[in-house]
């Protein structure tokens, strides 16, 4: 296995995470009690997902650039899994969000923010669903890609900070400060960024396996298409 | 460039056909609501506007027939045609803002306390609005899809403009000074300029087949 180092790293990091995140000694902050242990799980999936569509919107960009299938495939594979990882953000907030602040949704502008980021990028994939043109796909749906990237992120980074929030940081809350990044507490901040390095990684190396799947399925279809055509296409090689 | 926006201006059945489009859009939404108080005032005025944004913008793109669109391509470059597309629909925007915001304004009551500083907000928000779905229909049009494509898309993306919209224009029915509203203001400018860079940008991409 060439390069597994981080990948060992991510286990190692997941591992010390749910270990140390379930065990150790957490600071009282407001009413959140215990499941402020929920931050070492919550939050990360937020970075996983900023990092994945980031990802996928660098690829999108060397696609245009460049139209190699596989800049494409990288693009949806991470976008994909940039989905999944919106998903389980949104359902641990929820949980969250029940136990203190008495309801799953809130209404909150970062709630509403998430969803529009999962509207978006199911969108994307509705949009490349309806075309069979590999080419035209791979284009048209790069520059939604983009274009969604762009409108979605300064929104999400100005939006919340106008306007009234339950979450920290938001105008007018003072919010629960131990969540709010430079007054972190040492005993959260031991645990939070190594969580998010190690949720980041998984991310990662769920989407080179989809990205790995999805190549060695096409390959496996041109050879079938096209049984004497010895030579596989350059584009497909397997990733290093 | 200038001939594009002729070409456009000659085509004048759809352009009746936005306005009334309109005008029975709000006629049924008299029947249904008839005086609605402000807060719903302000949330339909601005759904209305979103659904003929939609319609009217769609039109522009997915109507164009494929060998007009060759046309266009042997006359103009790709920035300047997306320039002039996004001009136009602006223009058309405008107008059609305004002519619906007189017909809501007749029909459905006046909340009302400062009109002109919401027709300025109206403007604003149909620049902002019309140019996002002028981009997203030209992708909606190289999918070769109708319009429910371009709602998909488009509705997630539009969200948080909507939001601020309506924020904004909540200052016109009372006397509040609301903080931060020229931030506002500026925000959603800054906004519109980002998606004409984009446009230009990205533009040339969907252009070339």
């Amino acid at each position: 296995m060439r390069r597994a180092w981080w990948k060992i790293l991510s286990i190692l990091l997941l591992v010390y995470t749910v270990i140390a995140g379930f065990t150790t000694g957490v600071p009282e902050i407001g009413n959140l009690y215990q499941s402020i242990r929920n931050f070492f799980f919550h939050v990360p999936m937020w970075f996983g997902q900023l990092v994945l569509v980031t990802v996928s919107l660098v690829y999108s960009i060397k696609y245009l650039r460049n139209p190699v299938a596989r800049y494409d495939v990288f693009a949806t594979e991470f976008a994909r899994t940039g989905i999944v990882f919106g998903c389980l953000g949104l359902i641990t907030g929820s949980i969250w969000a029940n136990y203190t602040w008495g309801a799953p949704w809130n209404n909150d502008p970062k709630q509403i923010g998430a969803a529009i980021a999962l509207l978006i990028y199911l969108a994307y994939f509705v949009l490349r669903n309806s075309m069979t043109d590999l080419d035209k796909r791979g284009r048209v749906s790069a520059v939604y890609n983009i274009f969604a990237y762009c409108i979605y992120i300064p929104m999400i980074m100005i939006l919340p900070r106008l306007v009234e929030s339950l979450h920290p940081g938001g105008k007018g809350v003072e919010g629960n400060p131990g969540l709010s990044g430079s007054d972190l507490d040492p005993r959260l901040r031991i645990i939070f960024w190594p969580a998010v390095l190690g949720w980041t990684l998984l991310g990662v190396w769920i989407s080179t396996l989809k990205v790995r799947t999805v190549m060695l399925e096409e390959r496996q279809l041109e050879m079938a298409d096209s049984k004497p055509a010895a030579k596989p296409k350059q584009e497909y090689s397997a990733v290093k | 460039m200038k001939k594009d926006l002729l070409l456009e201006i000659r085509q004048q059945y759809t352009f009746y056909g936005i306005v009334l489009y309109v005008a029975s859009t709000v006629f049924v939404l008299y029947l249904a609501m008839d005086q609605p108080e402000e807060k719903i005032w302000n949330g339909l005025f601005w759904m209305i506007q979103l659904f003929i944004c939609v319609n009217a913008v769609a039109k522009s793109f997915l109507q164009e027939s494929r060998g007009r669109m060759l046309y266009f391509y042997t006359i103009a470059g790709a920035r300047d045609f997306i320039l002039s597309k996004l001009l136009f629909n602006i223009v058309l925007m405008i107008i059609m803002s305004l002519i619906s915001l007189l017909l809501f304004q007749i029909l459905l009551g006046n909340p009302l306390q400062h009109p002109l500083r919401f027709a300025g907000i109206v403007c604003l928000g149909g620049c902002s609005l019309s140019m996002v779905f002028t981009f997203l229909a030209a992708i909606a049009a190289r999918a070769q899809q109708n319009a429910a494509l371009m709602a998909i898309m488009g509705f997630p993306l539009i969200i948080p403009q909507l939001m601020l919209l309506m924020k904004i224009s909540t200052t016109s029915f009372a006397d509040v000074i609301q903080a931060g509203e020229i931030r506002l203001m500026l925000l959603l400018a800054g906004l519109d300029v980002l998606v004409t860079v984009l446009a230009i940008i990205l533009f040339p991409f969907l252009w070339k087949d």
